[in-house]
C-alpha cells in the first residue's frame, strides 16, 4: 500500500541573525491509509516542528529542506494558498489546546460554519445540517444547544471533540493530531482517544499522532517514531519498540513508563505484574 | 501514628456566576461535607475530574479559603481559629503548596535565589534568627537535583521540570510538615513527571513530610500514594486505604477513572479479557468504551 504522506530527510533550521540553528535534523517518516504513526518525544524535541514544517505553518524565519509527498504531491515549497486549501480539507489538524483554537467571541456554530463554507459548496441549511451531523457523530448531547454556545461555555473535552469533528468533516486523507489529549482530565482523555480509535478503525484516513505520553500512544499507534533533540532516534512497529527498543533514550522512557504502570497494574490486580 | 492534618465536614459554596434574576443570591455548592485525615509521613491522593472541587478543597486546607462550615486542624490546632499573629504564621508555615502552573507561580522578574529566598525570609521572620540564605538556597537546589549555579537564573531560563523543582524547593524551604501538591506534575512531560515524583518520594523520606497529592491521573496516584480519596461533585465518593484493594472499588465514577487508564500492559479491546476479572465484570462499561 502506498503511503499517504511520505516525509524524507526533513531538516528545519531557524534563522537567528546570520546563524542557522538546527531544530530538526534529517527526519523521515511515512504513514499509510488506515494506519497510525505515533511520534513520541519530550517538549522541545522537534516533534511538533516537523509537522508544522510539513503543513507549511512556519514563516520565513525557518529554513525547511527535504521532501514531503502527500498523495504523490510535493508539499514543501508549495504555494501558501494551495497549502491553506489542503489544510482543513484533505489534511485535518487537531491541536493541543482546544480553548485557544476557537475564537472566544463567536458561537461554536458560526465557527463550524466558517470551516464548512470555506471547503464545501453547501447551502446555509446544508451547513447547519452537516454541523449537527458532525456533533452527533462526536456523541455530543443536545447538539442544537451546543451550536449556539460560546467556547467558554463548553468543557475542554467537549471543545476538543468539536475540533475532531471538524477535522473529520471533510473526509481528510490525513489527520495530524498534535498532543490532542494533553491538558484534559483523564476521563475526557479516554473518551477522546476512543474517538480517534473509531477514526482509525474506519480505515479511511491516515493518522499522525504526536504525544509525550507513552500510555496514549500504546493505545493507538501502529508505528512509533521517537524523537530526541531534533533527530529521530528510533522508529519501527509499536510492539517491537515497546518490547525491545535499541536506543538508550527510548529504553529509558519505556522503563520509566513501565515502572509507573507496573505499580498501577499490581494495585488493580493485587499481584505484581509486568517486570519494570 | 498521629494525624498531622484533620479536616471535618467542610462545606463551601460560591455565589453563582449567572443568576436567574437581578441581584439573585443563588449559590453553587462546591464542597458538600468533606472529611479527611492525613497521618504523619503518609501520602494521601485525591483524585477527581476538573470541576469536582478538589482544588477548592486544597485551598481550604492551605488556609486560603475559610469554609462555610467545618474545621481544619493542623498539628491539633484549628487553622481557622483565633491565634496570636506568631502562632498563625507558624501554623501557615506548617503547610506549603506546590501548584500546577509553575510559570504563574514564580515571579518572572525574580531570580531563582530570590524565589526561594522569599520563603527563607518568611522563616527568618518567624524564628527571629538570620539564615545564611546563599548557603541554604544552594542546599535546597541540591536537594531537588539542580546545580547550585542555577540560583542566578530567571524562570524563563529554566525548563518546566526544572522550574517545578524550584517551586518544590521553595515549598520545603519553610520546613513544613505537610506539602499540598495541587496537580503539581500534571503539566509536565510524562517522563519528567516520573522524575519529579521520584524526587518527591526521596524528599519525603529525608524530611519526614506528609503529602496531599491532588490529581486527575490514577497512574501517578498508584505510583506515589499510600491512600486515595475519589472525589466527585464535592463529595468523597470512595476511599481506598490500601492500594492493593484498588480493584475492589464500587462507586461507578471511581470505576470510570480506573477504566480510563491507558498504558503499556493495559490493553483495551481485544486483550482486555486477559485482565483480571474486575474490569471484565462490567459488561455495560465495556460496551460503552468500545
Amino acid at each position: 500500500m502506498t503511503a499517504v504522506l511520505e516525509v524524507r530527510d526533513l531538516t528545519v533550521r531557524f534563522r537567528n541573525g546570520k546563524r542557522l540553528t538546527s531544530l530538526v535534523e534529517r527526519v523521515s517518516f511515512a504513514v499509510r491509509r488506515g494506519g497510525c504513526l505515533g511520534i513520541l518525544g519530550e517538549s522541545g524535541s522537534g516533534k511538533s516542528m516537523s509537522c508544522k514544517a510539513v503543513l507549511g505553518l512556519l514563516d520565513d524565519n525557518f529554513q525547511v529542506e527535504g521532501s514531503a509527498l502527500f498523495e504523490g504531491r510535493q508539499l514543501l515549497g508549495e504555494h501558501p494558498e494551495v497549502l491553506r486549501r489542503l489544510r482543513g480539507g484533505r489534511i485535518g489538524v487537531v491541536l493541543q489546546n482546544p480553548m485557544s483554537c476557537f475564537d472566544p467571541l463567536y458561537r461554536i456554530g458560526e465557527q463550524m460554519a466558517e470551516t464548512l463554507a470555506e471547503h464545501t459548496r453547501l447551502s446555509r441549511n446544508g451547513i447547519r445540517e452537516k454541523s449537527l451531523e458532525l456533533l452527533e457523530l462526536m456523541r455530543i448531547r443536545s447538539p442544537e444547544d451546543v451550536l449556539r454556545k460560546y467556547p467558554h461555555q463548553l468543557s475542554g473535552g467537549m471543545l476538543q471533540r468539536v475540533m475532531i469533528g471538524l477535522a473529520l468533516s471533510l473526509r481528510p486523507a490525513l489527520i495530524i493530531a498534535d498532543e490532542p489529549t494533553t491538558a484534559i482530565d483523564s476521563i475526557s482523555q479516554y473518551s477522546i482517544m476512543q474517538e480517534f480509535l473509531r477514526i482509525k478503525q474506519a480505515g479511511e484516513t491516515a493518522l499522525i499522532f504526536i504525544s509525550h505520553d507513552l500510555g496514549v500512544l500504546s493505545l493507538i499507534a501502529d508505528e512509533v517514531m521517537v524523537m530526541h533533540g531534533g533527530t529521530a532516534v528510533e522508529s519501527g512497529p509499536a510492539a517491537r519498540i515497546f518490547a525491545e527498543a535499541q536506543d538508550g533514550y527510548t529504553r529509558h522512557l519505556i522503563r520509566q513508563h513501565k515502572a509507573v504502570m507496573s505499580r498501577f497494574l499490581s494495585a488493580i490486580h493485587q499481584r505484581p505484574e509486568v517486570a519494570a | 501514628m498521629n494525624p498531622v492534618l484533620v479536616a471535618g465536614d467542610i462545606k463551601v459554596s460560591f455565589l453563582k456566576e449567572n443568576q436567574k434574576r437581578l441581584f439573585g443570591r443563588e449559590r453553587q455548592q462546591v464542597l458538600r461535607g468533606v472529611s479527611l485525615t492525613l497521618e504523619e509521613g503518609e501520602c494521601l491522593g485525591i483524585i477527581g475530574e476538573s470541576g469536582s472541587g478538589k482544588s477548592t478543597l486544597g485551598r481550604v486546607l492551605a488556609g486560603l479559603l475559610p469554609p462555610e462550615s467545618g474545621v481544619v486542624y493542623i498539628n491539633g490546632k484549628n487553622l481557622y481559629g483565633r491565634h496570636s499573629a506568631h502562632d498563625m504564621a507558624a501554623l501557615h508555615h506548617s503547610l506549603s503548596v506546590v501548584f500546577q502552573d509553575y510559570t504563574s507561580s514564580a515571579n518572572p522578574r525574580f531570580r531563582v535565589e530570590h524565589i526561594i529566598g522569599e520563603s527563607l525570609r518568611a522563616l527568618e521572620r518567624l524564628e527571629g534568627r538570620a539564615v545564611d540564605r546563599k548557603r541554604r538556597v544552594a542546599e535546597l537546589l541540591e536537594q531537588v537535583g539542580l546545580p547550585a549555579s542555577y540560583a542566578s537564573r530567571y524562570p524563563h531560563e529554566l525548563s518546566g521540570g526544572q522550574l517545578q523543582r524550584v517551586c518544590i524547593a521553595r515549598a520545603i524551604a519553610v520546613n513544613p510538615r505537610v506539602v499540598l501538591l495541587d496537580e503539581a506534575v500534571s503539566s509536565l512531560d510524562a517522563s519528567t513527571q516520573v522524575q519529579v515524583m521520584d524526587l518527591l518520594m526521596e524528599l519525603r523520606a529525608r524530611h519526614g513530610l506528609s503529602y496531599i497529592f491532588i490529581t486527575h491521573d490514577l497512574t501517578s496516584i498508584t505510583y506515589f500514594c499510600d491512600r486515595v480519596l475519589f472525589f466527585n461533585s464535592g463529595r468523597v465518593v470512595e476511599q481506598v486505604d490500601d492500594m492493593r484493594l484498588l480493584s475492589a472499588i464500587r462507586d461507578p465514577y471511581a470505576r470510570q477513572l480506573l477504566d480510563a487508564v491507558m498504558g503499556i500492559g493495559v490493553e483495551h479491546g481485544s486483550a482486555r479479557q486477559r485482565l483480571a476479572s474486575p474490569l471484565v465484570r462490567r459488561p455495560d462499561a465495556l460496551g460503552a468504551a468500545s
